[in-house]
């Protein structure tokens, strides 16, 4: 090599694992988090990187809703499996009966209910800290956060008193009972993500891909047919061919028609979109802070 | 390598104020290089919509938080991805108001370039001056002054030349990058920022956008001196590969300069030698390494290494003390008093700290120098002097911005309170044991 320099990846790369190895460095008790989503492969490709030949030194923690896409928990368990990892898995029905998620009347989602259940999982487990895949080009109160964002003792987010972050100094310390939420990711875009998933040649779960799926017309989105989204008798069912952007529960995560099999249909699919990877989120359009009040709460 | 040409990441910060047109130039960029997708226009139009009596705010596009809506005002860095075919940008958007300078130190401190603002009608204000000694002090290389609305002032060129004139009269007074640009644009109607304009026959240079796709940013990190703070010491526990156990590796980011395999390295504090027997990744083991890396470096011997310590080249050695004198930021409501207690975060190491003395204040509007003042309130800047409880291994913030600062971490509540960007060593270090190289 005579060029002494590093292309864009190189350089998202180097930063997401100086930020993992200071997360092993300076916590006593980090968790990932791994859904089996496109963003948290790589994140477990970058602790790989980080940590190896070692094993990974901690373990992975996913949150389940219950209306997860069969596929995600499937290929969870089997990558988790692969790395030699531990898995943690903690379902929002358990934390329900157990008293410690208390749905509205009517509340079919899971997403509000997610939090109760990781701030539980934390606790638990004592964790101090959990390393998680959000990216700030997904969202504008992202966009605000910090790679080392601080949680207090309930596990909320202070925007506007957040820790300043300067040059690779993470101010990583935290009372006991605080904890921390790590992004490794933060600088990465969508395009990144895919562009290191086709350099790394990382597997993700088939329904990033093209696939038939029988779905429904509901507030501008294709909602996939599922036991727990049946159509209404006025709904007209269509079989289409489309795949996921972004994968929430099932019951919110807008089909995208296309015809992308491969890594580099979807690259060129992101190269030439229109609308953002969130705009198929149900959950983010209710309002414009609608994130931002999640993660005041305790959101990932 | 990916086979195909590499592209670059440059990441810059943009200081002004809503006033200087700062949100439109940036809704600019999105907008022109194809960032902005439908969805953000329509929420962009949604929000226009209930509070904006129909017009669309840009601004809103960076303004993530509820308050900063509410009070139609930045408060804190947002962090904007776009990208060209040539180059990715990462974009530090930074507000420009006066109680805000911690946050403008923290978008610029990783920025290869800081973008200034100045309203053609305005000329240079306290905030312009402000923002150039920041960009100074924080050792950015390149320098963009956009002299923005030159469409509100009829692309006069003799009022280009009055702003320019007036920044390089005080340039000498700051210790500001060797790159310094002028360029005439009108953020609203794009010319000069992505299009070239014909209304400014008289600028020969390049338009912002194509200057930032092509400023020469490879020489931005120190490749002279070996530096590797060591993050993490990798030893297996149970290797299943049997020739993995004996295997302890000294993971890290090169913070400085190139490591061969064969190197002859020094581990200070300690003074310790060995050589690099392997430069270990996850992808196969490399003949060299440089910044910024992540790799895991294997020594000849077994030394003790832990985490804290540098690894550090036999040329070009950094400065090793306990009393160290640095110019600071101060980003706390609670001012700084001489004597008060932190911890202080350098490289991969924390240690308690003290501060002696405050040896001086900076006017950041007039650049005069204020003489042992009693305090340093909430953005300040001040030159101070440091007592640690450990030797650091550190490097002059000028010499390379990794080894050469820190932050003060108040103890108990560990609010980040301080930025530190250290004076060069008085002297390089003098190992003790010199005759222990293998």
């Amino acid at each position: 090599m005579t060029s002494y320099h590093l292309d864009h990846l190189q350089y998202l790369e180097t930063e997401a694992i100086h930020v993992m190895r200071e997360v092993a460095a300076e916590f006593e008790r980090p968790a990932l988090l791994f859904s089996g989503g496109k963003d948290s492969i790589c994140l477990l490709r970058l602790a790989e990187k980080a940590f190896r030949p070692s094993d990974i030194p901690m373990p992975f923690l996913n949150v389940d809703t219950g209306h997860h896409f069969p596929e995600l928990n499937t290929f969870r368990d089997k990558r988790a499996a692969e790395l030699g990892g531990k898995l943690i898995i903690r379902k929002v029905e358990d934390a329900i009966a157990a008293g410690i998620a208390h749905p509205s009347p009517g509340e079919i989602s899971r997403n509000r209910l997610q939090i109760p259940t990781l701030l539980a999982a934390l606790e638990e487990f004592r964790f101090d800290c959990a390393i998680g895949g959000a990216r700030r080009d997904e969202e504008k109160a992202r966009a605000k956060e910090r790679f080392f964002s601080f949680r207090d003792a309930f596990g909320q987010w202070d925007p506007k008193n957040q820790r300043p972050e300067i040059w690779n100094l993470y101010n990583a310390r935290v009372n006991p009972g605080e904890n921390m939420r790590v992004f490794p990711l933060s600088n990465w875009t969508e395009m990144d993500v895919w562009e290191y998933i086709k350099r790394e040649q990382l597997e993700v779960p088939t329904i990033y891909f093209s696939h038939q799926r029988q779905a429904v017309r509901r507030g501008g989105q294709w909602l996939p047919v599922s036991d727990i989204l049946p159509p209404t008798p006025k709904e007209e069912v269509r079989e289409l061919t489309v795949r996921v952007r972004t994968i929430g529960d099932i019951i919110s995560t807008g089909l995208v028609e296309s015809p992308a099999t491969t890594v580099d249909d979807i690259i060129a699919e992101i190269a030439a979109a229109r609308v953002t990877e969130r705009g198929s989120r149900a959950d983010d359009k209710a309002s414009e802070a609608a994130m931002e009040d999640r993660k005041k709460q305790g959101y990932f | 390598m990916s086979a195909t040409h590499p592209v670059e990441l440059l990441r810059f910060n943009t200081c002004g104020s809503v006033d200087d047109g700062k949100s439109t130039l940036i809704g600019r960029l999105l907008y022109d290089t194809k960032s902005l997708m439908e969805d953000q226009i329509e929420a962009l139009e949604r929000s226009a919509d209930i509070t904006g009596g129909g017009q669309i705010n840009l601004a809103n596009l960076t303004d993530g938080l509820r308050a900063e809506r509410e009070q139609g005002i930045t408060i804190d860095v947002a962090y904007r991805y776009f990208a060209t075919p040539r180059r990715k940008f990462i974009v530090a958007d930074t507000p420009g108001h006066i109680q805000y300078t911690r946050n403008m130190v923290t978008g610029a401190s990783t920025a290869n370039l800081s973008v200034i603002l100045v309203d053609a009608r305005n000329g240079v204000i306290e905030q312009t001056r402000r923002h150039t000694c920041i960009a100074a002090l924080l050792g950015i290389p390149h320098l963009v002054v956009a002299v923005n609305k030159m469409d509100l002032v009829g692309w006069s060129e003799e009022r280009f030349l009055e702003i320019r004139d007036a920044i390089e009269g005080f340039l000498p007074k700051l210790d500001v990058a060797k790159d310094v640009k002028f360029v005439p644009i009108s953020a609203l109607t794009g010319e000069n920022v992505v299009t070239p304009s014909d209304k400014t026959p008289w600028y020969q240079g390049p338009g912002l956008l194509s200057h930032l796709e092509t400023v020469h940013i490879a020489s931005d990190w120190n490749l002279t001196a070996f530096r590797m703070p060591v993050q993490w010491v990798n030893r297996p526990n149970n290797p299943t590969d049997h020739s993995l156990h004996d295997f302890r590796g000294l993971s890290g980011q090169v913070a400085g300069g190139i490591v061969k395999r064969g190197d002859k390295v020094m581990i200070l504090p300690s003074g310790l030698k060995s050589t690099v027997q392997s430069i270990w990744t996850l992808d196969g083991e490399l003949d060299e390494a440089f910044a910024p890396q992540s790799v895991t470096l294997c020594l000849a011997d077994n030394v003790d290494v832990s985490r804290g310590d540098m690894i550090v080249g036999l040329e070009n050695l950094p400065g090793m003390s306990t009393d160290l004198r640095a110019r600071v930021c101060w980003m706390h409501q609670r001012a700084l008093t001489k004597g008060g207690k932190y911890f202080l975060k350098h490289g991969t190491q924390t240690v308690q700290a003290m501060v002696t003395s405050i040896e001086g204040r900076i006017d950041i509007r007039t650049f005069e120098h204020e003489p042992a003042p009693a305090q340093l309130a909430m953005n300040d800047i001040g030159e101070i002097r440091v007592r640690t409880a450990k030797p650091i291994v550190f490097d002059g913030y000028g010499f390379n911005r990794l080894t050469g600062s820190f932050i003060l971490i108040e103890q108990g509540t560990n609010h980040t309170v301080a930025a530190g960007m250290l004076f060069p060593p008085t002297e390089a270090v003098k190992p003790e044991y010199d005759d222990f190289a293998i």
